[in-house]
């Protein structure tokens, strides 16, 4: 990475962020795309992965929840949870693109299916807290995500995975998730909610097990004793796997650090959507995860740009004035259009050099607002091209 | 009248209301208490929450604002300190009609603050609390059991609706900066998914209590959305689910179009004129204009404006069909101005009385 330029003691820019050389580079594995939500995160994603396919990459771009027509165009039309090959791919052979939409509660029951025998599997999967656990808890879909992207990076099938991460609730909970619900499936308090039953007989632990009371009696308060029970039986069957829990969701964690992993966060340049890309920055530099840069979707330019804001209010109302008729009126909306989109750019500007005088060692890489919605591989093209630079 | 196609919402700017003074307003929402505000990720819903709660405060009773995603929206928006577990008033909205307007207060809930209060209010767990959280009970229930998160924060804000001091409501209306659409009929009808899961027991007691409320006709849910294809899309869609998954219990209620440009607003008819194919011709219009407005002779520029222009042109068409489609509901729609710099408390004021103007309080 170069310096950032320093003028006067303080930096004025931040260095450019090259996707291409990102993609380019063979060491580049993993690319993680987080950004609050509405900021064209999906898309953006889209984009990286088929860039790098038909720059000779073999990609998978694994999506959380896309829109129905930038799925479509990918050749996405279930949520099967299996990668698919995307079609019209121009790579002359040397790349190739997959997609895959995450199925939350199927990945979930793989990882059952795969750790537990028949019988136990079947008791686990019918139990109504699984149920409820592998389809509503706030945290699954994080989890799982990070799960898929551990499975199709063992798989080793393709050499570039494209994460697009799930619009959480709070910035980054996917970061948590494999520790929260590895802790928690893990963890002690399980292993109270269980224990005793199992340590009923043994008088040597009389006393702990008057702690267990009082804690599965508030629980039980809480929650009611048919939940409860299902909890214990959820957790008795599942008992054999915890480690495995764990063990994934570390192997996850360990993967998001790698040197083959490179974050995206990406940002529109809007107040709130600029403050939540600090955040997340941020997060990432306190977890010590591999930040590549900030990519900053939908920024508006003018192809006039040489022609002032206010030069071309001034000529509208000096046309308005003279009042010329229908003959000039197309000009004068044209004009004032121009301005606005010139104090638009202006302030977009303002924003990013805000955000970079917070920020002066995060790269930074523009991305050109499309005047419609993308949801075609020839719209992805688009948005691809700007990650050359300049 | 309440969610009736062509409401108040949909008629001209200048409403008629501000002419005439009458001492009490109509609003598309008379009855309703509890407003839950939605919208994808970037349509402003935070802004437009707190918008409402001034609005529905100038009839003169306290508003509650809550906010249950743990982001602080609500503080940032008001230039306040990050809010604690405490509803703390953030501003005063306007006199009207010689009324003095009713304050607003914030509160930002989180489900491990929530579950703790609750425990205190229903079972004198203060102490038992402090052990739950230690040994990460709290943690569990509010982060890992299905659902129960969801019906802490819900059963906050009806807890809000019902309080009542001396026979009559604390607040004359609550509003609540909800979960983003594609999450929000999971999460008003989380209850119900609970009372699935637990057929009995104080927790099912409490979700049913909380159904109750967002089921009655006091509360209704209202879309933000920007006039873009997905997020209209995803207003759709949420209008439909919420139907669906509602079963008629859960009200849809406003659009609120949000961040629409003054030359969306204004220039809607010139725009109109543009034809698409026909550059040329507009380049020599503007071309002449140019010369007229002494700007100097530049071909070029011509080109390159017509060239916005024609982008311009097409984004407009475009945000036309998408405001059509947002008709297909039949729910009332308010317009809502983009601000350009900045959201502060003056432009949460102007916002808040276009909300009234349109009669969405």
């Amino acid at each position: 990475m170069s310096e950032p330029q320093v003028r006067g003691g303080r930096p004025v820019s931040a260095a450019p962020l090259v996707v291409d050389r990102l993609i380019d580079d063979r060491r580049t594995r993993i690319i993680v795309c987080c950004g609050s939500g509405g900021v064209g995160k999906t898309t953006i994603a889209a984009a990286i992965g088929l860039r790098a396919a038909e720059r000779g990459r073999h990609v998978v771009v694994l999506t959380v929840d896309p829109a129905r027509r930038l799925a479509q165009s990918m050749g996405l039309t279930s949520l099967d949870n299996t990668p698919r090959p995307v079609n019209g791919i121009r790579a002359g052979g040397a790349g190739s693109m997959h997609a895959m939409m995450l199925d939350m509660k199927r990945t979930f029951d793989e990882i059952v299916e795969s750790h537990a025998d028949p019988d136990r599997a079947a008791q686990i999967l019918a139990n109504p807290f699984y149920q409820s656990l592998s389809s509503s808890f706030a945290g699954t879909q994080e989890y799982m995500a990070m799960e898929k992207l551990g499975q199709l990076r063992r798989a080793d099938e393709w050499d570039l995975i494209v994460v697009d991460t799930p619009p959480s609730r709070s910035a980054l909970d996917f970061l948590d998730a494999p520790q929260r619900l590895g802790r928690f499936l893990d963890g002690r308090l399980l292993r109270l909610l269980v224990a005793p039953a199992r340590l009923g007989g043994r008088t040597g632990l009389r006393m702990l097990n008057a702690g267990f009371s009082l804690v599965t009696g508030a629980i039980t308060k809480i929650i009611g004793s048919q939940l409860l029970r299902d909890v214990q039986t959820f957790v008795s069957a599942m008992d054999t796997m915890f480690g495995g829990f764990r063990e994934r969701a570390e192997y996850t964690y360990r993967l998001l650090r790698a040197p083959g992993t490179a974050f995206l966060v990406i940002a529109a340049p809007e107040h709130d959507a600029l403050r939540e890309a600090s955040y997340f920055v941020e997060r990432l530099e306190q977890e010590d995860m591999p930040l590549a840069g900030l990519i900053l979707n939908r920024v508006h330019r003018s192809p006039a740009a040489r022609l002032s804001a206010a030069r071309s209010l001034a000529a509208a109302e000096a046309l308005q004035d003279a009042d010329n008729g229908e003959s000039t009126s197309l000009g004068i909306t044209a004009l004032r259009l121009h301005a606005e989109r010139m104090h638009q750019a202006e302030s977009e500007r303002r924003l990013a050099r805000r955000f970079t005088a917070a920020h002066p060692l995060v790269p930074m890489a523009q991305v050109p607002a499309q005047p419609d919605d993308v949801h075609d591989l020839i719209g992805l093209r688009v948005i691809g091209a700007s990650f050359a630079g300049n | 009248m309440q969610g009736a196609a062509g409401g108040r919402g949909t008629a001209p700017a200048v409403d008629a209301d501000s002419l005439i003074h009458v001492s009490v307003r109509d609003t598309d929402w008379d009855g309703v208490r509890l407003h839950v505000v939605t919208g994808k990720g970037g349509t402003g819903k935070t802004t437009v929450a707190a918008a409402l709660a001034l609005a529905l405060a100038s009839n003169g009773r306290p508003v509650l604002l809550m906010e249950v995603e743990g982001r602080q929206g609500i503080a940032q928006l008001f230039d306040v300190p990050p809010l604690p577990y405490e509803e703390r008033r953030v501003a005063s909205a306007p006199a009207d009609d010689g009324r003095p307007g009713g304050d607003v207060f914030a509160l930002a809930v989180d489900p491990q603050s929530a579950l703790i209060e609750y425990l205190q209010m229903f079972y004198n767990l203060r102490q038992a609390g402090r052990a739950l959280t230690k040994l990460g009970v709290v943690d569990f229930a509010t982060t890992i059991a299905p659902g129960l998160s969801d019906v802490l924060l819900t059963g906050k804000a009806a807890e809000a609706v019902r309080r009542k001091s001396g026979g009559s409501f604390v607040y004359g209306a609550v509003v609540m900066d909800a979960p983003p659409t594609g999450r929000i009929s999971r999460f008003l009808n989380i209850s119900l998914e609970v009372s699935g899961l637990a057929r009995v027991g104080p927790i099912r007691g409490h979700a049913d209590t909380v159904q109750s409320v967002i089921r009655s006709p006091q509360t209704a849910v209202h879309f933000v959305t920007l006039l873009e294809e997905m997020p209209v899309q995803e207003t759709l869609d949420g209008i439909a689910e919420l139907r669906e998954v509602g079963r008629g219990g859960i009200k849809p209620g406003g659009i609120v179009v949000n961040m629409m440009r003054e030359a969306e607003l204004a220039d809607r008819g010139t725009l109109s004129r543009v034809t698409l194919g026909s550059k040329a011709r507009d380049a020599h219009a503007i071309e002449v204009a140019l010369k007229a407005a002494g700007l100097r002779d530049d071909a070029d520029l011509a080109a390159d404006l017509a060239d916005e222009l024609a982008d311009e042109a097409h984004t407009a068409r475009s945000q036309r069909s998408q405001r059509r489609r947002l008709d297909q509901p039949k729910q009332p729609c308010y317009e809502l101005p983009l601000i350009k710099d900045g959201i502060d408390l003056a432009a949460l004021y102007k916002l808040a009385q276009a909300l009234r103007d349109q009669g969405a309080a």
